[in-house]
């Protein structure tokens, strides 16, 4: 069974979905798709463990050799994303039995998981994957997933949030195909392994180069990369809490990994860097982002918003790390991952436990919850922490490393955006922060903490953030071996 | 190859075009989701076009004599997937379509946006 894990961390999963549909019973339902996140978690860790200890994991799927058939390859970058991926699962299931009972009608309830297993299963697909093709097939099993998901939100607005999801990442989607097709008939082969032992040989026809910009303009698309993030602030603030909070931990993450992929181990870190000067164009938009995209945090009411304003800011730091491209600047940037799925998974869980009390999310309606809903804001102020970089938070860690990755390469200009975005961080968290614990006016009558099932999740990802923070090792010494193995290095 | 022998290109990126316009300047949410289909169904003729060899014959094992040429049948199987995928979006894009209609009264984006103020 040890050495089927590479699939069976996507198939159970992806079988779960359609078992929690025909069971139609809420709470059955949301057993199975515990079940289907834990064991996906125990399936990350061991994939984890296994390359740590042994290296690369190639799998054949149904026996067929690679070339031929669909290969799975788990190096130490997929395996870091699989464990993100489902330990955000696996986080976010138990806290959506009471966060969705209270925001969804019960005949939906079932569906709700199936689409969430789908989704999940997915993105797992996407990361432990080495054929390009089925990148695109996983990448649509996760977005279609996603867009339903999205739809659920009880505001009206969801529906067209969902609408302008769907018509921007199918076009986003279709963009990769056509860069995948370009690839394919210029090489003959999917095989990622393949396709970058042939590339360099057909790397100066005309066909290469678009190939690259097609699926550099697709994947930007998916992980809302400044300036094409406008799907991103709806999609987040109307879908469902349970949905947001495990949405933003993964989806745009899982996209910032396909990047990661295409460019350095299909394309190669010497076609991508000195050939199309990647660099000149991901740096630019980068910083562009953490500025502006924090300003516009600034100025939101409604608290979720404002956390997926700030999202694409932080997307835009995860970028900088890929686009200084050397190896600290990965690694920044795989942390990021990390640690930007932590602090966000927590930020937007504490606001579901407001949306099951107070039933808003606008500033106003945080005003006197510092002592309504002691713990539910104190996670938030944690989260709110970690987003601006404090020490002893993980967010402080991944900035640790970007400011030195930009050092480095003498970008000290770089280095000031850095902290310049935490110091709009802080202010767009003290804003919330102030509403809940300095303001006169106290919570509404009879609100009061939420209850357990969504505090105890919610506290997991919260602590998470103070323990990976204070003891950084194990963290960072997974992100560099990542970042080693997608960059070639040897350790 | 001359321009006439790349028709199938040239039809690849007219359709896409087209369809990539109607997506961004229309306002009505159907007319969107017709954009998107022609942009979709462009690229799978490229795929098509590009499986197809010249003087190739369907990807079935013949026996005979002299060698024969195959096309391509990757591509083509590789669209059938897309195609999967472009009829489940298309499904959930008209769903949705339904359910604004039903919350807004309306499908087309100006009215939506006013609405929502």
């Amino acid at each position: 069974m040890n050495e089927h894990l590479p699939v069976l961390v996507v198939v159970v999963p992806l079988i779960a979905a359609p078992i929690a549909a025909l069971v139609n019973r809420p709470r059955i339902s949301w057993a199975v798709a515990l079940g289907a996140c834990v064991w996906a978690l125990g399936a990350a860790v061991g994939l984890v463990r296994r390359v740590l200890a042994e290296g690369v994991i190639r799998y054949e799927l149904g026996d067929w050799a690679a070339p031929i058939g669909i290969e799975y390859v788990v190096d130490a970058a997929s395996a870091w994303v699989v464990l993100i991926v489902a330990a955000m699962g696996a986080a976010v299931v138990p806290y959506a039995r009471a966060s969705i009972e209270h925001e969804l009608t019960p005949d939906r309830i079932p569906l709700f998981y199936t689409a969430f297993l789908l989704c999940l299963s997915g993105l797992l697909g996407i990361a432990v994957t080495g054929d390009a093709f089925n990148v695109f097939v996983f990448l649509e099993i996760s977005s279609l997933s996603a867009y339903v998901l999205i739809a659920l939100g009880r505001d009206r607005r969801a529906l067209t949030a969902s609408y302008q999801y769907l018509i921007m990442g199918s076009v986003g989607a279709t963009f990769i195909v056509i860069g995948i097709g370009l690839m394919y008939v210029m090489t003959g082969t999917l095989n990622m392994a393949d396709l970058a032992e042939r590339l360099p040989a057909v790397a100066g026809t005309r066909t290469i180069p678009v190939a690259f910009t097609f699926l550099t303009v697709g994947i930007t698309l998916k992980l809302a990369l400044f300036p094409l993030h406008l799907w991103l602030p709806n999609a987040y603030t109307y879908a469902p809490s349970a949905v947001t909070a495990f949405i933003a931990a993964t989806a745009t993450k899982v996209a910032v990994y396909m990047l990661l992929r295409f460019f350095f181990t299909v394309f190669g870190a010497a076609f991508s860097y000195d050939v199309m000067q990647l660099d000149r164009i991901l740096i630019p938009l980068a910083l562009v982002a953490i500025l502006t995209m924090s300003l516009v945090a600034i100025y939101q009411e409604n608290v979720k918003r404002l956390l997926a304003y700030s999202s694409v800011a932080q997307i835009g730091y995860m970028v900088l790390g890929i686009g200084l491209g050397s190896l600290l600047g990965v690694t920044a940037g795989l942390l990021h991952l990390f640690n930007h799925a932590l602090m966000k998974g927590a930020l937007f869980m504490a606001m579901g436990c407001v949306t099951y009390r107070v039933g808003s999310v606008r500033i106003e309606a945080m005003a006197g919850l510092g002592r309504a809903m002691p713990w539910t804001m104190a996670a938030f102020v944690v989260g709110g922490l970690s987003l601006i970089g404090v020490p002893l938070t993980v967010g402080f860690i991944s900035k640790w490393y970007l400011v030195q990755a930009a050092l480095e390469q003498g970008m000290w200009p770089v280095a000031v955006v850095v902290l310049v975005g935490s110091l709009l961080a802080v202010v767009y968290v003290w804003k919330v922060v102030e509403v809940a614990y300095f303001g006169r006016s106290p919570a509404p009558e009879g609100v009061r903490e939420a209850p357990l099932g969504l505090l105890v999740p919610t506290w997991t990802l919260a602590a998470a953030n103070l323990y990976f923070g204070i003891d950084a090792g194990l963290a960072t010494d997974v992100a560099t071996r990542a970042a080693q193995a997608l960059l070639g290095v040897l350790p | 190859m001359t321009a006439l022998g790349l028709i199938n290109y040239w039809a690849v990126i007219f359709l896409m075009m087209v369809g990539f316009y109607t997506l961004i300047a229309r306002g009505n949410l159907v007319k969107k989701l017709i954009g998107l289909t022609l942009f979709q169904t462009s690229v799978f003729i490229l795929y098509i076009s590009m499986g197809k060899i010249t003087g190739g014959t369907a990807p079935i094992l013949m026996e005979s004599a002299e060698p024969v040429v195959y096309s391509n049948p990757i591509p083509h199987v590789l669209i059938l997937t897309a195609i999967v995928v472009g009829v489940a979006t298309m499904a959930l894009g008209l769903s949705l379509v339904v359910r604004i209609k039903e919350a807004y009264g309306t499908i087309e984006e100006d009215e939506i946006r006013d609405t929502s103020l």
